[in-house]
């Protein structure tokens, strides 16, 4: 089949199925609500309490799981295609770690400086990403000969165990409630209350897959080899900098916007190329739009499986996502 | 009558008296046994407090001047503050704790290494959980006897019991509104929102304070809930417990101005969002009755 084709086949599928669930997600929930009295203009918003369900509560929530969603599976592709390492995730570079101090300093010392209707715990939270994004480019790029995989690899690891050490040490300084909050904070939750974040979050991932969509070709090369992919023309210090500096940006707006939800940036991309093989003009949107499906749908069960009670979605990814990584593993070899 | 007769009848007579004499001393003697078990029961003299709310009760009770060290969060009586400070829930100082020669560890029923190593140090400790409103009383009674304050402690009780039922004879027969009672929530947004479930000593403050809770269906004490249930479940007056003043201005309108997104929940249009301040609304302690009356006074006022 012509490649070109089968991209635009293959990508349409996906987003048919993603915006079919995106669609449907808001209209369900714990609570059961008229979609004819949500949309009725004709009743004043202050009476219309199915309208605010769907456009307070559910619709905003949606969106962010998506975008969470989306943003987590496809720095995921471009993490593990860049490392050559099929057990990167978007938080292997330590992205994560350094926006969940960030949450944990501004949650212990109540930090109140809010923004645009932004609270200060996604803001540290994404100023901490910035912190670890620098650090682990710096180290990186020391070297002489361009950005080096493997000390990309080894810092962003190291600097995930040493953040993680700061962040047990914050807790431990700080009371019970607030050690509960940052540990509620790390489980995820997509229950935003507002646009405003997710507004805030936006213009990062959007600048972020921008640069996704000039990636995937030379992603392609890089896969065989730094050496192969240079001989082929392709600047790969280039390519290599602006895949880390996308993915850990976009990285670090989702985790800024609904905490660090684990298994999404590592099971999605394998999903993906089980399903569609392991070419990145497919696989990378692909994964992004299985992303955004699949967190949905992980909140949806959020939301609703022990209603009204909450389930921190992180928990259900993790469910989901551990036993169906390790039969992936089996499988392989 | 014959010689022995009366020799007998003496006999029989003298049996008599050592019989009421040895049940007199048997009494006498229960009775100082018992006076020296109640006189030398071990009254704590020495006591460490790792738990906030029952350092507040020992000095409701007037055992304040036996306590000799405190956890790291206490904060009330100001007198605390003077105290030296041996750690808390999870970092006890056994050390210290030891150290200080105590006769009273009061430790939180989850510190079970603790408790042991008191035990092994033979050094009583006094075990507690938070549970209901009852239980604080039942504990400050405990506690009274425990450190030798008894009549001190039923007074304390009775002044708390009778302060209560005034606020409950002052609501009585008024409506009761549907009132969701915030103890947490992230500044400035409707995220990570922690209510008062059907179950603890807050649900059960609310109650007394005039105000029926829209989650009283959850038997938890603490429930995260979402926008969702928050719009579903409409309540007419929402409460809020902050550790700090919100200063009024700019900060109390952004507070109001987050609520104000969920503009269908009659607590909002109607703008019943009261804040009550301060630590010791959240604290299972003797000023209980105080955070309850101010809640009544906030619903009902």
């Amino acid at each position: 089949m012509n490649i070109r084709l089968r991209i635009v086949t293959v990508v349409t599928l996906f987003a048919i199925g993603t915006v079919a669930v995106v669609l449907w997600a808001p209209t369900v929930g714990s609570t059961s609500i008229s979609l004819a009295k949500a949309f009725d203009r004709s009743i004043p918003w202050e009476e219309n309490v199915d309208a605010q369900i769907f456009f307070v509560a559910r619709l905003p929530r949606v969106l962010s799981g998506a975008l969470v969603g989306a943003t987590l599976a496809a720095a995921g592709v471009v993490l593990q295609a860049m490392l050559r390492n099929p057990l990167a995730t978007p938080f292997t570079l330590g992205v994560s770690a350094g926006g969940a101090l960030g949450a944990m300093l501004a949650i212990a010392f109540g930090l109140e400086v809010g923004m645009m209707g932004v609270s200060s715990i996604p803001i540290a939270s994404f100023a901490g990403s910035l912190v670890a994004i620098g650090i682990v480019y710096w180290l990186a790029s020391s070297q002489k000969r361009g950005l080096s995989t493997n000390v990309l690899l080894l810092a962003g690891v190291t600097l995930n165990s040493f953040f993680s050490a700061l962040i047990l040490f914050v807790q431990y300084l700080s009371d019970f409630t607030e050690s509960f909050r940052t540990i509620r904070w790390l489980m995820g939750d997509l229950d935003v209350g507002s646009y405003s974040p997710l507004i805030a979050a936006l213009p990062f991932v959007v600048a972020a897959f921008a640069v996704f969509a000039i990636l995937p070709r030379t992603l392609n090369v890089l896969t065989l080899g730094d050496d192969v992919a240079a001989a082929r023309g392709v600047e790969v210090v280039r390519t290599q900098r602006l895949a880390f500096l996308s993915a850990s940006l976009a990285t670090g707006a989702a985790v800024s916007l609904g905490g660090p939800i684990g298994f999404i940036g590592i099971i999605v991309p394998h999903l993906v190329r089980l399903m569609v093989g392991s070419d990145h003009r497919i696989v990378l949107p692909a994964a992004a739009l299985f992303g955004a499906a699949f967190t949905v749908l992980c909140d949806l069960g959020a939301r609703t499986i022990m209603a009204p009670l909450e389930l921190p979605v992180g928990i259900i990814t993790a469910l989901i996502g551990g036993p169906f990584f390790l039969w992936l593993l089996v499988k392989k070899s | 009558m014959t010689p022995t007769q009366t020799t007998k009848e003496s006999k029989s007579k003298n049996t008599k008296h050592s019989n009421l004499l040895w049940l007199a001393s048997f009494v006498s003697f229960v009775i100082v046994f018992a006076s020296f078990v109640v006189a030398f029961q071990p009254r704590a003299q020495r006591i460490i407090s790792l738990v906030p709310a029952l350092t507040e009760m020992l000095y409701a009770v007037g055992a304040g001047p036996q306590v000799v060290a405190v956890s790291s969060y206490d904060e009330y009586p100001p007198e605390v503050t003077a105290l030296p400070r041996v750690g808390a829930l999870i970092d006890p100082d056994t050390e210290r704790i030891i150290a200080l020669k105590p006769d009273l560890v009061i430790t939180y029923g989850s510190q079970v290494d603790l408790q042991a190593q008191m035990k092994r140090a033979a050094i009583p400790s006094f075990d507690y959980r938070h549970g209901g409103l009852s239980h604080i009383l039942v504990t400050m009674k405990e506690l009274g006897v425990r450190t030798g304050h008894v009549a001190e402690a039923d007074q304390a009780v009775a002044a708390i019991e009778s302060r209560l039922a005034a606020v409950r004879a002052n609501v009585a027969g008024k409506r009761r509104p549907r009132t969701l009672l915030v103890f947490s929530r992230e500044p400035r947004t409707l995220r990570n929102i922690y209510v008062s479930g059907g179950r603890g000593f807050l649900h059960e403050m609310l109650v007394i304070a005039g105000g029926e809770n829209v989650f009283s269906d959850i038997d938890k004490e603490s429930v995260q809930v979402s926008t969702e249930t928050i719009l579903a479940r409409a309540p007419e007056v929402i409460l809020e417990l902050r550790p700090k003043e919100i200063p009024a201005g700019q900060p109390m309108r952004d507070e109001l101005a987050s609520w104000s997104r969920l503009a269908s929940v009659p607590a909002v249009r109607n703008k019943q969002l009261l804040f009550i301040s301060g630590h010791a609304v959240t604290v299972p302690g003797p000023r209980v009755a105080d955070s309850v009356a101010r809640m009544a006074k906030a619903l009902h006022p």
